[in-house]
């Protein structure tokens, strides 16, 4: 059939929770009662990273990009672009109040600075068929491995590339090849890691719904090389659209003869078992994750002998994330020298000496679009922020970029010109971690900030050793105390003492990184600290318990006329006044709830 | 499905091909149908219809077929224009039947050379 149009509907988590099925299903009937359902064909693909404008849809071969889109927009969409050959401006992009609409997906800000590698197929395939993502020359880098590369090349290949862990530590996947290789012992594992337990984090999840086969296919890839023929997937739980397109993805493979004995008629055979994660977030670390694949409990052991060595079952075990997989084919495709002309440094002597090829990162928090992103390293914190991310919400002023999601630090915004860089982010304190970015401006605080953060790791933390389980306790509370006034100058010290005790004597990483967030809010923000702490105040106004709510009684009662709203939302019966008349608040009695300043429509309650 | 050999993953991408490059929006020429109201009702529709069935009799894989609104010509209705990469200036062509379809696909499409007896102008289109 030669179709003349596709309508790229959106099918990732996001745009799905807000309804694109639904769009699918009317753009299908809507086309059949226009009879262009011979010219015009609905594909479903994975996640477009643009998730806060879902559902969304993209036109081809136009490139026109639709977001926001309702079951009932679709009868008017069809007849102006598909009939009459119209494009709808009011379904399209607008990238700020007084701008005109931006009708290709590739004109639109968000997009035109990313560059693809892990999420290449996304929004161009459907990710349920594999003979789309054989169409974009999937498979063939396995093919081209197996058939014309040893083992040992294909290593190599891996190693010059300077492609380095993108699930948080940043380890040179080479040298973890290579160190596997060489390990005796006829049963060997190569393991996926789709646990992806940070708090507000994605990219795994929307490459693996995108794009399952990249990942199978580069853990085809990996196997060959380090001789394994077992393979896992150790999936989130709470990823069904994900876990269900892995499936599907893993069934078409072995129907293909892609997993199973004999692949392409050689003797290397592999097969992927898939495994639901357990739900904690240490089950992403890599001892606890191998220790819940055996099905005991999901707690991390001490590294002094290495996994690779003695990991799953005590056999040789390679662990690697998503995205590091995903990107193996192309690199065998394309070849080291392709992969390293991208990002910085350089790999040729030291495979940690640069940071090569793309990251994904999520960025959310206070900038104008928020989503998936890939971008290539080397691109600065400010390009990402300001140009991709369209810049700052409701033209307030950044305060500080958050990265490595919730063990990650916190980057001032005097630092923005810092590039996407493993060693880079490590030496401010930060680290790229799994790709977390989260955004701040004037109106958080960062204590409140690291509060959150640490209240995540501390509910995390496995409680197998003391300085993670009782120290993170511990400053927490002092966190606490600060944000409700009780902080002495004397605790940021002890802040400091106890985190960096964490760091040094902890098990595994969580602990170990845990503080960082509190580490880097005290080197770069002690002032807001000293605030707290000295005058029992929040400049942000963030920690509540801190604010002073009064009431402006000229503004209330001219202005407002005593509307009473204030009154009627108090919890605590702490606002007095007549109706139409000055309202006052009992400071006596007020608990700082914030109630009565959210829902005061002229602006007559201040904090102080 | 048998197995399938590294010849058949060189088949599947020819298949697919014209798909993607659908996809992609990277096609060798673009034939644009003008289907305005005076455009669909001078039998744009059909016209479409005869584009489509040309690409696809031919297996032509590098082809993108669109649409756009009325081209201000309404008395010179159903025109297609047609967009060749290597060349700079798109062509409008004018009355346009099934019939002088086949012939611009033949000559325009296949030669690179223009029917001229139905070109209206040779210069600036806009199309999305
Ligand atoms: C507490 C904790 C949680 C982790 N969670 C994940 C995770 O969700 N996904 C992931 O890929 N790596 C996670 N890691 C890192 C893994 O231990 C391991 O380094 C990684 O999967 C190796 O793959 P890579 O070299 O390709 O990055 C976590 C580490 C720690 C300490
Ligand atoms: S550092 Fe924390 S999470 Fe890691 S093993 Fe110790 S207690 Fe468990
Ligand atoms: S902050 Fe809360 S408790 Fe205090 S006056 Fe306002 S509504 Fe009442
Ligand atoms: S789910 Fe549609 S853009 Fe992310």
């Amino acid at each position: 059939m030669a179709y003349r149009t596709y309508l790229m509907v959106c099918a990732g988590t996001g745009c799905v929770a807000n309804q694109s099925m639904k769009i699918k299903e009317a753009f299908e009937k809507e086309l059949e009662k226009r009879k262009l359902q011979n010219e015009v064909s609905v594909v479903t693909t994975g996640c477009n990273g643009f998730c806060g404008v879902g559902p969304i849809m993209v036109v081809q071969p136009d490139g026109i990009f639709y977001q926001l889109l309702k079951v009932s927009d679709i009868p008017l969409l069809v007849e102006e672009h598909l009939i009459k050959g119209r494009p709808v401006k009011k379904f399209m992009y607008i990238p700020g109040e007084k701008e005109p609409p931006i009708p290709k997906m590739r004109d639109i800000d968000f997009f035109k600075k990313q560059m693809l590698i892990a999420l290449r197929n996304r929004g161009l395939i459907d990710p349920e068929k594999i003979e789309e993502y054989i169409a974009r020359g999937g498979y063939s880098a396995l093919a081209k491995a197996l058939t014309e590369m040893t083992p040992d090349g294909v290593l190599d290949e891996i190693k010059k590339s300077g492609l380095r862990g993108r699930g948080g530590g940043g380890f040179p996947t080479g040298v973890k090849w290579e160190t596997m290789r060489k390990v005796p012992g006829d049963k060997r594992y190569v393991i996926c890691n789709a646990d992806e337990g940070d708090p507000g984090a994605f990219m795994d999840r929307s490459i693996i719904e995108s794009d399952p086969h990249a990942v199978i296919e580069g853990m085809l890839i990996g196997a060959y090389a380090m001789g394994s023929s077992d393979g896992y997937v150790y999936i989130r739980n709470e990823y069904p659209i994900a876990l269900e397109r892995l499936k599907k993805a893993t069934g078409q493979a072995r129907e293909f003869g892609l997993l199973g004995e004999n692949i392409f008629g050689t003797d290397f055979k592999f097969d992927i078992k898939i495994t639901r994660g357990a739900g904690a977030f240490v089950c992403g670390e890599s001892t606890a994750l191998m220790a819940s694949i055996e099905g005991r409990p999901g707690e991390p052991r001490a590294k002094y002998i290495h996994t690779v060595e003695k990991g799953l079952y005590d056999s040789p075990t390679c662990l690697n994330n998503v995205e590091t997989w995903a990107n193996v084919p192309q690199i065998i495709l394309k070849g080291a020298k392709w992969f390293t002309s991208i990002g910085t440094g350089d790999v040729t002597h030291d495979p940690w000496g640069g940071s090569k090829g793309t990251k994904v990162f999520s960025l959310t928090g206070k900038v104008v679009n928020t989503g998936l992103v890939e971008v290539p390293m080397g691109i600065t914190l400010k390009e990402i922020i300001f140009d991709i991310g369209g810049g700052i919400k409701d033209g307030k002023r950044i305060k500080t970029v958050q990265t490595g999601g919730p063990s990650g630090g916190f980057i001032p915004e005097s630092m923005l010109d810092l590039p996407v860089d493993y060693d880079e982010l490590t030496k401010v304190g930060s680290m790229m971690g799994s790709g977390g970015m989260i955004v701040a401006d004037e109106d958080n605080c960062v204590v409140d900030m690291a509060k959150y953060f640490l209240t995540f790791t501390q509910e995390e933390s496995c409680g197998k050793c003391t300085p993670c389980r009782e120290g993170t306790k511990r400053m927490l509370d002092i966190l606490e105390n600060i944000t409700v006034g009780k902080g002495t100058e004397e605790d940021l010290e002890l802040l400091e003492e106890l985190s960096n005790m964490v760091v040094e004597s902890s098990l595994c990483a969580l602990g170990g990184s845990a503080p960082n967030p509190v580490l880097t809010s005290l080197k770069y923000f002690r002032d807001e600290y000293l605030v707290h702490v000295r005058d029992k105040k929040c400049p942000a106004h963030a920690c509540r318990q801190l604010n002073v709510y009064t009431i402006e009684e000229e503004k209330c009662a001219t202005v407002g006329h005593g509307c009473d709203m204030c009154k009627k939302s108090c919890p605590d019966y702490a606002i007095m006044g007549e109706p139409k008349k000055a309202h006052y608040i009992d400071q006596m009695k007020c608990h700082k709830c914030g109630a009565c300043f959210d829902v005061c429509n002229f602006k007559a309650i201040k904090i102080e | 499905m048998a197995k399938i050999t590294i010849a058949d993953l060189e088949k599947i991408r020819e298949e697919s091909r014209r798909t993607l490059v659908l996809r992609e929006g990277a096609g060798r020429a673009k034939i644009t149908v003008h289907m305005g109201t005076c455009g669909i009702a001078a039998g744009a529709r059909d016209i479409m219809s005869a584009v489509l069935k040309e690409v696809e009799e031919r297996e032509l894989s590098d082809i993108i077929v669109t649409n756009s609104g009325c081209a201000g010509l309404c008395s010179k209705e159903p025109m297609i224009t047609v967009e060749l990469v290597n060349f700079p200036a798109p062509v409008k062509y004018i009355e346009m039947t099934p019939g002088k379809i086949k012939q611009i696909f033949d000559s325009h499409i296949m030669k690179e050379q223009i029917v001229k007896e139905y070109a209206l102008a040779i210069g600036s289109e806009m199309t999305h």
